[in-house]
């Protein structure tokens, strides 16, 4: 057996990346970034807000979390469920009793369907963040740009116009893009996206139509991958997401700003035996005097204004 | 095929009427032993099969028949130590399989509820009539063996189809554990008048999850056990919750784990003065009474539009 001789040719064999949409940066020789108040660490928390019809769609996979068993698959609807109806008013208590704020990527279908959870959202001055249509809708590799398009267009007209927000952010379900999937944030109006997990800060990415603001996703410390993927107790969580605030402390001794961002699930964290670990994590970081506790959106602004002064 | 099953509307967590648990208890608790008989050699549902190797696949088969050889009777020890009685998720063959079983259980005032007729019959594509003969047949095989009239439900191997709860209904069930979308009991939407309600069964806390989806040891499930505890009763101060433990004795009934297990049962029923140790009966029983009609009032608020 033989390969095609073009499997040993290297088009994008180059200085840099092997893609346009952003330059290779060493974090540790940028610009340092002042937070607000001389803090040294910005805690970014978003907390996902999903919708999971019953019927999965026939797209080329399935979003995490989606159902698993033969139709009707009341077990994971209904565990789903359990997020957006239970879960998420623990996670407001927590964040209401430390005094602090949050972004809440949410499916638009979440904004119609449950108007009352989105209110408890704005009204305590938490960001609202554009997450798609609903956990069908995923964005890949190969659809239609026009159908991109719309489900973009959709999505942030109706969580604008219920959310009264401006809504600047994105996440893709299941984080995951086209192509075309920056070009078209930035022609519905977005600043910034939580897509990507390839940095500790906040960096330009380059769309065909202008500049997106790429926000530092730590799936590494996300609560869905640690605790239901990975299989990891809470404690050991709790652990690893102190021992990053560590570091982050450490590295912004030279007015040189880090951001720790946590992406929680209520359905994940939001369960009882769970909570307390949120709780005692938070607490500890908040404790410390040393956080800026923002939006993404608040974040990408800060970021931005400093790249450019 | 629906996108959303429409069995009840949103109702969030938060400034619900409260519920009061009988004596002024915080915690509604209850333990549900799944009493389950898998067959070695069952037809295969186009859907699911039930063994993953060629019959006969000894291995998972067996696994499981310790259970009623030995777990469950550690587990009702235990139990009966503590004065907890069970509510029996049970496979209603287990009557006929194993009377030894339901007898002891019987004795001690656990209550049943069916769980199926094998936890190897899975109800998929079965048509309304089919699902129905399910349902009759628990009911009348467990009077039978018992005296008891079953009250709840919990689909074998949680398979479903868009009737199931509609005929639960019909027939007269008052509590369904099919769903996990809450922490407290809630009414469902059935297409009669009845009042069927939605049990928490706490499946996250199930004892299939903690061993052998996310390979906890017994340690560290009694420790996730007393956490959910621990929150249920700091928010049932506000409004009453119910923690359920469902419990597999071939899982929890393992001489590694009954140890730990005896612990959990000592600390929550401990809480003598917030703890209401019952069965999932009397808890939709008392639901049912006192706060069906309220809760129902309330949820309408949200479909309104002005829940919030």
């Amino acid at each position: 057996m033989t390969l095609d001789k073009s499997y040993l040719e290297y088009e994008n064999r180059s200085l840099g990346m092997d893609h346009d949409r952003y330059d290779f940066s060493n974090m540790f020789e940028r610009k340092p970034v002042s937070w607000p108040d001389g803090k040294k660490v910005a805690l970014w928390i978003t907390v996902s807000l999903e919708y999971f019809p019953l019927v999965p769609n026939d797209g080329p996979f399935k979003a995490p979390g989606h159902m698993v068993t033969p139709y009707p698959d009341y077990r994971t609807y209904t565990t789903r469920d359990y997020g957006n109806r239970v879960g998420v008013f623990r996670i407001l208590k927590v964040l209401d009793k430390l005094g602090l704020k949050a972004s809440f990527p949410m499916n638009s279908e979440i904004a119609t369907r449950y108007p009352s959870l989105l209110k408890e959202i704005t009204d305590r001055g938490h960001e609202v963040v554009a997450h798609g249509e609903n956990m069908n809708k995923i964005h890949f590799g190969g659809m239609a740009k026009n159908t991109e398009a719309e489900q973009i267009n959709n999505c942030v007209k109706t969580l604008r116009e219920k959310s009264g927000q401006g809504v600047t952010g994105w996440q893709s379900p299941a984080r995951s893009q086209s192509e075309n999937t920056p070009d078209l944030l930035v022609t519905s109006g977005l600043g910034y996206v939580c897509d990507w997990v390839n940095d500790d800060m906040p960096y330009y990415m380059r769309a065909k139509t202008g500049t997106i603001i790429a926000m530092p996703h730590t799936m590494e410390l996300e609560d869905r991958n640690l605790l239901v993927t990975l299989g990891q107790s809470e404690e050991v969580y709790k652990e690893q997401i102190l021992a990053a605030f560590s570091q982050f402390q450490r590295e912004a001794m030279a007015e040189n700003g880090r951001v720790l961002h946590l992406a929680l699930t209520p359905y994940v964290i939001g369960q009882p035996w769970r909570i307390r670990t949120l709780v005692e994590t938070l607490q500890a970081i908040a404790d410390s005097g040393d956080i800026w506790s923002a939006t993404g959106g608040e974040i990408a602004a800060i970021w931005d204004s400093q790249q450019t002064s | 095929m629906k996108s959303d099953p429409n069995l009840y509307d949103y109702w969030p967590y938060h400034n619900r009427p409260k519920i009061k648990w009988p004596g002024d208890k915080k915690v509604a608790f209850w333990v549900a032993p799944n009493i389950e008989f898998y067959e070695l050699n069952p037809p295969t549902n186009p859907q699911r099969k039930a063994w993953p190797r060629p019959y006969p696949d000894i291995t998972p088969y067996s696994y499981r028949d310790h259970g009623n050889r030995v777990g469950h009777w550690r587990l009702m020890e235990v139990m009966d130590e503590f004065g907890v009685r069970g509510s029996v998720s049970l496979s209603v063959a287990m009557c006929q399989h194993h009377p030894e079983i339901i007898e002891a259980c019987n004795e001690r005032d656990w209550e049943f509820f069916s769980h199926g007729i094998y936890n190897t019959r899975y109800i998929y594509g079965m048509d309304e009539a089919q699902e129905r003969e399910i349902l009759l047949d628990s009911i009348k095989t467990v009077e039978e063996a018992t005296g008891q009239r079953i009250r709840g439900y919990l689909a074998p191997a949680l398979t479903h189809t868009e009737k199931t709860i509609d005929l639960l209904a019909e027939n007269d069930f008052w509590y369904s554990c099919d769903l996990f979308q809450d922490d407290q009991p809630q009414p469902l939407k059935t297409s009669g008048d009845s009042k069927l309600i939605s049990m928490p069964y706490s499946l996250e806390v199930n004892d299939h999850y903690a061993f052998n989806v996310y390979g906890q040891s017994a340690r560290q499930y009694a420790d996730l056990l007393k956490r959910q505890f621990d929150q249920l009763l700091e928010e049932g101060t506000e409004s009453g919750t119910v923690m359920c433990i469902p419990l597999h004795a071939y899982l929890i009934g393992r001489a590694h784990r009954i140890g730990p297990f005896r612990e959990v049962l000592d600390y929550i029923t401990g809480h003598k003065d917030d703890v209401w140790v019952t069965t999932a009966q009397e808890i939709a029983a008392h639901y049912r009474e006192h706060y069906y009609d309220g809760a129902v009032a309330d949820i309408a608020k949200y479909a309104k539009g002005d829940g919030a």
